[in-house]
């Protein structure tokens, strides 16, 4: 393997990216060099995003949307400013926008709005306006994918415990894509007048595969269903439109996209939000409070119940506002573009340099065509733990196990795999140490 | 810390030729456990003579350690006594739960010993329990089941 690289077109300068990130130059496991590939699981944190927290500590914290106070001005303001800088990234109103603790909770916060408007509608409880179109009959139907994050799969079995309604999902073919066409487990078996709500990833944080989410969506739109996209693999890699993806829903981490953790985001079309019961409720999410009962705020305050994240919105802010700033070596391409160009090439190479080591088999699409960076693979004859226990031994951080993708993995027929996964400060080096690496373990367990 | 001595001669030997796989009858419980955060998955029967331990069989499928712990599991304590067994299980749970640094009696624990090093891994712990805790739970059904009557 050699050690220098001719430079590719719309690489970013990694060097420079790194220099940022002062966790990357720490050594590990007896000296050894970090080589983190574990970023679909969660990024590492630029000084910009630490200083912005700092800053917001030191200068501004008070409870945001509490209080006349100068710093809660300043605390709101400074959380506000984050919401709209979050919106700009994504193409959204700022308004649409709705801060959650994590993706997960974004994602429950849109499966409970069904549970919570079907319970209230049963007892004759009153409901925002709109509110029907979130109430499940039995025998209604919600459809997911068989490639989802247990995040936006488990939430919808929940759903479908509590009101009665059936869950369907669409199938995955040998490549690791969307087997749409499919006669059982296709869009057009699986959707039908009683799809209420079709859930999908918007890029499998497994097989890497980026999903057709407007063909699914104007499948799903076409019989009156709603559109949830977990968007945690998408929006950190790649430039996400809203208005060419066609989603009704889109939730996001922060701690994937160079953020704090502690921060997601939730998306959604402003007249569905108003029509939706809240989801958590307390301090802040109200409108009038009586012992008799209480009306909501309108969104996205209505999904903000108590004292929110604001250092963490803050430094989602200043992450998204690195990220935008980033432009490649050789200045073609800026911001997210940039990011997805330097991805895409790292995973070309990753996919080159894993397919010339016999025994080892990557589960998703071989090639770079809507695709994005994570690379699973098993290695014949090696559990994914040991794999991974070598990889580390080598200073190479990898995720092993099924990444809450079990449904998935039970799909290809394994077990575990190992994930390795790439952002803006990896470089060709990390993957040819990676691969040294899997050969590494193949020779310690003798199976090469 | 390095590879080999968490990866033993004897772990990778009884991981690449377990002792006593595979599930056989009569048996007097089974359980099925899992390991949910990597899916590793083992059935485990146990059978009874008395007090005596006539027969552990397993299968699943998982890592080298979680693999290898079962077949250790198996030789060491198929022939004992419930009440010897159940005192290996807790010598390896202190073991494995000592993060490195209880000092293991090879006596008590035979090759168990040589998972010591798993110790100073803590995500690779629950692989080395995963056929312990299932023994755990499979004799206590069977002990429960051969004494009909119930506690106050």
């Amino acid at each position: 393997m050699t050690a220098v690289h001719a430079p590719l077109s719309g690489l970013l300068d990694v060097e420079a990216v790194r220099a940022d990130f002062p966790i990357l130059s720490r050594t590990v496991r007896g000296g050894n060099r970090l080589v983190y590939l574990d970023s679909g699981a969660t990024s590492q944190k630029p000084l910009s995003v630490l200083d912005a927290e700092r800053e917001f500590y030191t200068r501004h914290n008070a409870a945001v949307h509490r209080g006349a106070h100068l710093l809660a001005e300043e605390a709101t303001d400074a959380y506000e400013e984050a919401r709209a800088t979050i919106a700009a990234l994504i193409g959204a109103e700022t308004r649409e926008l709705v801060f959650t603790k994590n993706a997960t909770e974004a994602l429950n916060l849109v499966s409970y709005s069904f549970s919570n408007a079907t319970a209230k509608a049963q007892h004759g409880r009153a409901l925002p306006a709109g509110a029907e179109r979130f109430v499940l009959a039995p025998g209604d139907e919600i459809v997911v994918t068989e490639m989802e994050h247990h995040a936006n799969l488990v939430p919808w079995q929940e759903v479908c415990d509590k009101t009665g309604a059936v869950l369907r999902w669409i199938g995955v073919d040998e490549h690791g894509r969307l087997d749409l066409d499919h006669p059982e487990h296709g869009l057009d078996a699986v959707l039908g007048e009683r799809t209420k709500v079709v859930a999908l990833t918007h890029q499998s944080n497994v097989l890497g595969t980026v999903t057709p989410v407007r063909r699914v969506a104007d499948a799903a739109h076409a019989v009156g269903a709603l559109v949830v996209v977990d968007a945690c693999q998408s929006v950190p890699h790649m430039p996400v439109d809203l208005e060419a993806l066609g989603a009704d829903y889109l939730a996001f981490s922060g701690h994937k996209m160079l953020g704090p953790s502690g921060i997601g985001v939730l998306w959604g079309r402003y007249s569905l939000l108003e029509s939706m019961p809240p989801f958590l409720t307390g301090g802040s999410m109200i409108e009038v409070v009586r012992m008799e009962g209480s009306t909501f705020a309108p969104p996205p305050q209505r999904f903000e119940a108590g004292v929110p994240m604001a250092a963490q919105a803050v430094g989602l802010g200043a992450a998204v506002d690195y990220l935008q700033a980033l432009r490649s070596a050789d200045d073609t391409l800026t911001g997210m573009a940039a990011v997805a160009a330097h991805e895409h090439a790292l995973t070309a190479y990753a996919l080159e340099s894993l397919a010339e080591v016999p025994g080892v088999r990557v589960v998703g699409p071989a090639d770079t065509e809507s695709r994005g960076s994570a690379v699973s693979f098993v290695v014949d004859g090696i559990h994914a733990h040991d794999v991974g226990q070598v990889l580390d031994d080598r200073g190479v951080e990898v995720r092993v196990g099924h990444h809450c993708a079990w449904p998935l993995h039970r799909r290809f027929g394994v077990a575990a795999t190992t994930r390795a996964t790439f952002y803006v400060y990896n470089d060709r080096r990390d993957i040819d140490d990676l691969v040294a690496a899997v050969r590494h373990a193949q020779s310690f367990f003798g199976v090469a | 810390m390095n590879l080999e001595s968490l990866y033993q001669e004897i772990i990778l030997d009884h991981y690449k030729h377990p002792r006593g796989r595979g599930l056989r009858e009569p048996f007097a419980a089974e359980v099925h456990h899992v390991n949910p955060t990597c899916g590793d998955e083992l059935t485990l029967r146990v059978q009874l003579d008395g007090d005596t331990v006539t027969d552990i069989s397993y299968d699943g499928q998982g890592c080298s350690i979680s693999q290898a712990s079962a077949s250790v599991l198996f030789e060491q304590l198929v022939g004992e006594s419930v009440s010897n067994g159940l005192a290996t299980t807790d010598a390896f749970l202190a073991l494995m739960q000592g993060r490195g640094q209880v000092v293991p009696d090879e006596d008590v624990l035979g090759d168990a010993v040589a998972f010591a090093g798993v110790a100073k891994y803590p995500a690779r712990v629950k692989c080395a329990l995963l056929g312990w805790m299932a023994w755990k739970d499979a004799v206590s059904q069977a002990v429960a089941a051969e004494s009909p009557e119930v506690a106050p």
